[in-house]
């Protein structure tokens, strides 16, 4: 293949990985914002979102099917989560919220691991998306990463939207600006705090659904995506929507790239085998790379919450 | 200053620590040396940690680096075939010390929040650079020599090894506390209290900080050159973040900023992760091998109500 498609059709993967990414770090940095809440469990619940996705697909063979069952179920999740164990630590420092939500990975690792074994859970890709379609001649493109690139621009436009058109958009930026001052002035805090983790929660799961067909939906498959949504919210800044969509299609494509060029331009330097092995790792270093370089130069992240 | 139950609690444990290898090798149960030891090397990457968490408020979210990084020390010398213990442990702390330079360098400029998730960030980066080191074993580890000092400190007899490593927190801690009680200690507390007006005091605080990161990643390399000692067996899976994880919670369990509670922690965590499955079995066949649904909401309750730690319980001056 030529190198311009090629590169084409990884700049598109890199895209849609980032866009997927989005749909992670969304909800964390949601959460980190507006809550002042470190929450290593956010993979946690993507993953509970994807064994809820697979378990009703598995149940109703229909995808749509397990969507709408897990919107709800973590919706309910989150909320159980933040009242029985996380509604103590909004006055705690970081490091208490870090390690108390480190034991909440533990916990839903060996839940899951109990429930559905320790196995990757099957989940096809659905009939209606299993296509492909021609963006360039010669360059098909599976229908199901585009609906991925869809949903994800769905999100960021509705967050964009809850968040500064709509009066609880409004309560919650006030929440987040001044905590004590908007619960004199009658916001019920509690509540809206609830929530706004309940919204990371199925933003999470939602990501956990779509992420099924394309990844392994097993314990522990949440970890590596909490880390690369970390990066990207701290590239993004803390809090900041626009700032975590922009930074995750930035890593998304820095990443994907990296990974079909970097075993390329290192092939033409060691022998084949050695560049199969270390190119993805190299690659996988990459992202750290950048964000190192952002920091530097921004230690605030590229937007800060408050220029939205 | 330490209270009198403290010089007891340090004494008894200490002793109790003399004598592992000759209580164990009596009662024919080597295992528990090793796993003691094992403890030991923790502790001192506790210790570590606990410099700059406890006494300088830095939640370095990455100490499982320097782990991997003293491992590795060990293991590349030896892998081309130099064993020299003086020069592989030179490499640890200097290594670790480099990589705690740059890492501190960039992470210090920030603070929080920030600073939790670049340290992390940071861990990742080279646990996958372990991962991509293929000549040195890749993601399956390799297998390492100890490494060789004098005739008469030989590593491969279990004592001396563990003699060794009890040797090395010694020198640890008596280090620290000196540490935290010197003038550049004060600073670093200052600093946790108050960075602001230590800066109005003219103190160039962001290079205190520094120093401070600095020496605690050389100290959590000395940890990582003697685990790889201990195990003979080097993974980048010493730097995983849970790793990380799993040293500040040990710093928690023991007391944070109390240097001693480190020791405390250490054998706390490694028992309760030794003991839960067994006692788990207890109730149920197969059971045990699902500990961690017990140790997850353990963690929760512990940073929820125990903030003192172990060491805490012990009568004396709260830090």
């Amino acid at each position: 293949m030529n190198v311009g498609l090629l590169i084409f059709e990884q700049t598109l993967n890199g895209i849609q990985s980032g866009v997927f990414l989005f749909l992670i770090a969304a909800g964390l940095t949601l959460v980190f914002g507006i809550m002042n809440l470190v929450n290593l469990a956010h993979g946690s619940l993507y993953m509970l979102g994807a064994y809820a996705g697979a378990t009703a697909f598995a149940a109703s063979g229909s995808f749509l099917v397990a969507i709408l069952v897990s919107i709800p179920a973590m919706m309910l999740a989150g909320v159980i989560i933040e009242v029985v164990a996380l509604r103590t630590l909004y006055d705690r420092d970081h490091m208490d919220q870090v390690l108390a939500t480190f034991g909440l990975i533990l916990f839903f690792n060996e839940l899951v691991r109990i429930i559905w074994g320790p196995e990757s859970q099957p989940m096809p890709i659905p009939e209606a998306l299993s296509g492909h379609v021609e963006l360039l001649p010669g360059v098909p493109y599976p229908e199901f990463r585009i609906a991925i690139i869809v949903v994800g621009l769905l999100v960021a436009a509705s967050l964009y939207v809850l968040i500064s058109k709509t009066r609880i958009g409004m309560l919650i930026r006030a929440g987040a600006s001044n905590r004590a001052m908007a619960g004199a002035l009658g916001v019920n805090i509690p509540l809206l705090y609830t929530l706004v983790f309940g919204l990371g929660a199925v933003l999470a799961g939602l990501s956990g659904v779509m992420a099924g067909p394309l990844l392994a939906v097993e314990p522990g498959m949440g970890e590596d995506m909490l880390v690369r949504s970390f990066v990207v919210i701290v590239i993004g800044g803390i809090g900041s929507i626009r700032g975590a969509l922009v930074a995750s299609i930035l890593v998304g494509i820095v990443e994907t790239l990296g990974r079909s060029l970097l075993p390329l331009a290192l092939e033409a330097v060691v022998s084949n085998d050695a560049a199969q092995t270390a190119g993805p790792a190299l690659a996988s270093m990459l992202i750290y790379v950048l964000m190192a370089a952002v920091l530097f130069f921004r230690p605030e992240g590229l937007f800060t919450a408050r220029t939205g | 200053m330490l209270s009198r139950a403290q010089w007891i609690a340090i004494t008894v444990v200490g002793a109790a620590l003399l004598a592992v290898p000759s209580t164990m090798a009596a009662l024919d149960e080597p295992f528990y040396t090793s796993l003691i030891a094992r403890i030991l090397v923790f502790a001192i990457a506790v210790v570590s940690l606990d410099l700059i968490l406890g006494y300088g408020g830095m939640v370095s979210f990455g100490h499982a680096a320097y782990l991997g990084i003293g491992a590795y020390a060990v293991a590349i010398p030896s892998y081309y075939g130099i064993d020299n213990g003086y020069l592989q442990l030179l490499f640890a702390v200097g290594g670790s010390a480099l990589v705690a330079l740059f890492i501190g360098a960039v992470s210090l400029r920030t603070s929080g929040l920030y600073f939790i998730m670049i340290t992390l960030a940071f861990t990742q980066m080279l646990f996958y650079l372990g991962v991509s080191l293929e000549e040195y074993g890749g993601d399956d580890g390799i297998n390492t020599n100890r490494s060789e000092f004098a005739s008469w400190i030989d590593l491969y007899d279990d004592a001396t090894l563990y003699y060794f490593v009890l040797a090395c927190l010694a020198v640890c801690l008596v280090f620290s506390y000196r540490l935290v009680h010197s003038r550049f200690g004060r600073v670093i507390r200052g600093v946790h209290s108050n960075e602001a007006r230590m800066q109005a005091m003219g103190f160039p605080t962001f290079r205190y900080k520094l120093t401070a990161f600095v020496i605690s990643g050389a100290m959590c390399g000395v940890a990582g050159f003697l685990l790889a000692n201990l195990t003979e067996f080097i993974t980048p899976e010493y730097m995983q973040w849970s790793r990380s994880g799993e040293l500040m919670i040990m710093v928690l369990m023991g007391g944070m900023g109390t240097l001693f509670g480190a020791v405390l922690g250490a054998i706390g965590f490694i028992a309760l992760e030794e003991f839960i499955p067994d006692i788990l079995d207890l109730f149920g066949d197969g059971l045990g091998q699902h500990w961690s649904i017990v140790l997850g909401p353990l963690l929760v309750v512990l940073v929820l109500f125990a903030r003192g730690g172990l060491w805490g319980l012990l009568p004396g001056r709260k830090p």
